[in-house]
């Protein structure tokens, strides 16, 4: 929560210094990231990381790659969405990784088709039920109904306790990895009904992910439930004196955050065509990882949807260049680990030179 | 008797046992001024957050435009019409002007629940009109109010209080943390409330502020009124005694 510091006044602003819009900053990055592998490719592999170099196709970029710098990005892209709401609010999400898991697992359990190539298939779950080749809503719909509930518990420990955020959703964190191993005793649920497998097919979870961030940006700019986050995250006090019911908002923030974990869950069970316990293991830290980057204060109450998605094109472009660069993965893990740190320094530098002033 | 806006009986708060306020008898009329003074600890800022149900009094009754009230909470006092400047500003610093201006109480084009949708230019015009009418300079109002100084902050707290004002306005030390300038702004302020017929009660350390703007000056000490003078019956001096104690060993009715 922001505290309320007085100026001796008769400070004068300057708007010739006013700062230009955080994400342009996250932006350039992203751009200067790119610039790097196009450069050490052009220099060491003798190939371009950012346009086509096949003879056979005859496209100016090298649209493969592009496609999968943003895919690999678009289901914790998802997720990030909703941590970005949650961290802007002041609060913290470590439990969207499991809500994956559990959601995955129940959610594919309703998804699941009765005969496979003939047989009975062998990972029904409810075969005895015969809740088999059921329409693709129903597995949404429950699988959404998990992510919510899971939400509603994380806001309403985080309101009506006033526990930390950080040890609300640890907890939820634990019992959902906990239910996701439950709930077929460690098996995977395989065999989805086309339907279902449809959701996650090809591009499907880059348009589903734009779409998304299209949808939370306008939120977040245009409607009261925007502007309520982001001055939660900057003066909870403020907020309550001012008549603002911050319990409920607290719970319907956690709860789109859970929605949103959910639909992740969904859309990466069928496109993986099976849901097993340990999916979305590190994806919280991931998506918080996207949000960071992408400008939104671990303090509350700065950040946008624009600098998330930014944050998630710039950990797509990573994985991308070092595969393109033919490194080792556990490169990518320690570069990744010291981007993480050097935009919240950024971030924490910015705030001083602003301050000053 | 119609024209007595705000009357407060017998009203105390303890915080475990410590009596921060004590049978405080308190009356304030239609359109009167009052300026709360007293040392730090004297009880002023409690006075206040009981009157506007920030904390729950202990005990004592509150009688406002004529019928018993008991808020819950500051949004019922603000609903009913009481409009406070509280010290800590209750301002969000990563909102621009218009937002904190409207904080709690926006304009929408349309209404879906939590996803109602803001009117952003409607309550950027009111923000710019509100702002005329207190004088205050603001250059850019589309910034976080973050990056602005500690008089603007102020200004802006204070014109929002100025643009809902209704019945009561309370102002806690609204001048504290200002230069010259920016205090006259505020006292400017101060007198169109005053124009407009709107009571205030001024809490203010300052006395020739108070002593400017004021139609009438109630003293509390250790908890308890000890005085309510009119500001033509009384001058610096006899302030200072009563603050300090050299004069009103009793408690008073203001």
């Amino acid at each position: 929560m922001a505290t309320t510091t007085h100026g001796l006044g008769g400070l004068k602003y300057d708007p010739s210094r006013r700062a230009r819009a955080p994400e342009w900053n996250v932006f350039f990055a992203l751009v200067g990231i790119i610039l790097i592998f196009e450069l050490v490719g052009r220099v060491f592999m003798g190939d371009s990381f950012l346009f086509n170099t096949r003879a056979n196709v005859d496209t100016l970029f090298n649209e493969q790659r592009l496609q999968i710098i943003i895919l690999q990005v678009s289901i914790t892209g998802i997720i990030a969405l909703g941590v970005t709401q949650v961290i802007i609010s002041g609060g913290i999400d470590l439990s969207s990784g499991s809500i994956v898991g559990a959601t995955a697992m129940v959610a594919m359990s309703f998804a699941q088709v009765a005969m496979v190539n003939g047989n009975p298939n062998p990972k029904a779950i409810f075969a005895a039920q015969g809740w088999m080749d059921l329409p693709v809503i129903v597995p949404v719909l429950v699988g959404l109904a998990c992510g919510a509930a899971a939400g509603m518990i994380n806001g309403a420990l985080v309101a009506y306790t006033r526990i930390p955020p950080f040890i609300a959703t640890l907890g939820m964190m634990v019992t959902a990895r906990g239910i996701a191993k439950w709930w077929s005793k460690g098996n995977p649920i395989s065999f989805p009904t086309d339907a279902y497998a449809a959701i996650g097919k090809g591009m499907m979870p880059v348009i589903i992910f734009v779409s998304l961030a299209v949808l939370f940006h306008l939120i977040l700019t245009y409607t009261r439930y925007g502007k309520h986050c982001y001055g939660i995250g900057s003066n909870e006090q403020a907020m309550r004196m001012s008549g603002i019911n911050v319990e409920k908002m607290k719970v319907l923030i956690y709860v789109i955050a859970g929605l949103l974990s959910a639909l992740a869950a969904i859309v990466l069970s069928s496109k993986n065509l099976t849901a097993q316990a340990g999916m979305g293991v590190m994806y919280e830290l991931d998506a918080i990882a996207m949000a960071v980057i992408g400008g939104v204060s671990l303090q509350g109450g700065r950040g946008s949807i624009i600098g998330t998605v930014l944050g998630a094109l710039i950990f797509g472009v990573i994985i991308s260049g070092f595969t393109f660069l033919k490194l080792d993965a556990y490169y990518q893990e320690m570069v990744k680990g010291v981007i993480i740190v050097a935009a919240v320094v950024l971030d924490q530098w910015r705030q001083k030179g602003r301050a000053r002033g | 008797m119609s024209d007595i806006i705000l009357e407060t009986r017998g009203l105390s708060k303890r915080y475990g046992g410590v009596h921060a306020l004590e049978d405080a008898n308190f009356t304030l009329r239609a359109g009167e001024h009052v300026a709360v003074v007293g040392d730090n600890g004297a009880g002023k800022s409690t006075f206040v957050r009981q009157v506007t149900a920030v904390e729950q009094r202990s005990a004592g009754q509150v009688f406002f435009d004529g019928k018993e009230v008991n808020f819950t909470g500051p949004l019922e006092a603000r609903e009913a019409g009481i409009e406070t400047v509280f010290q800590t500003l209750a301002l969000a610093d990563d909102l621009d002007v218009p937002s904190n201006l409207f904080l709690g109480r926006e304009l929408y084009k349309f209404r879906m629940g939590p996803f109602s949708i803001l009117d952003r230019k409607a309550m950027r015009d009111r923000t710019l009109e509100a702002l005329k009418t207190t004088a205050v300079k603001i250059p850019n109002v589309d910034n976080p109010i973050r990056n602005m100084s500690g008089g603007q902050r102020q200004c802006v707290s204070i014109a929002r209080t100025a643009a809902f004002a209704s019945k009561l306005v309370i102002m806690d030390e609204p001048t504290a943390a200002l230069g010259v300038q920016e205090t006259a702004q505020v006292e400017n302020i101060i007198r169109g409330l005053k124009e407009r017929g709107i009571p205030m009660i001024l809490i203010s350390h300052n006395l020739r502020q108070v002593f400017d703007l004021v139609d009438r000056i109630v003293v509390f000490r250790r908890g308890r009124i000890v005085a309510s003078l009119n500001k033509h019956e009384t001058d610096g001096n006899d302030i200072v005694s009563y603050i300090t104690g050299v004069k009103g060993a009793e408690t008073a009715d203001a």
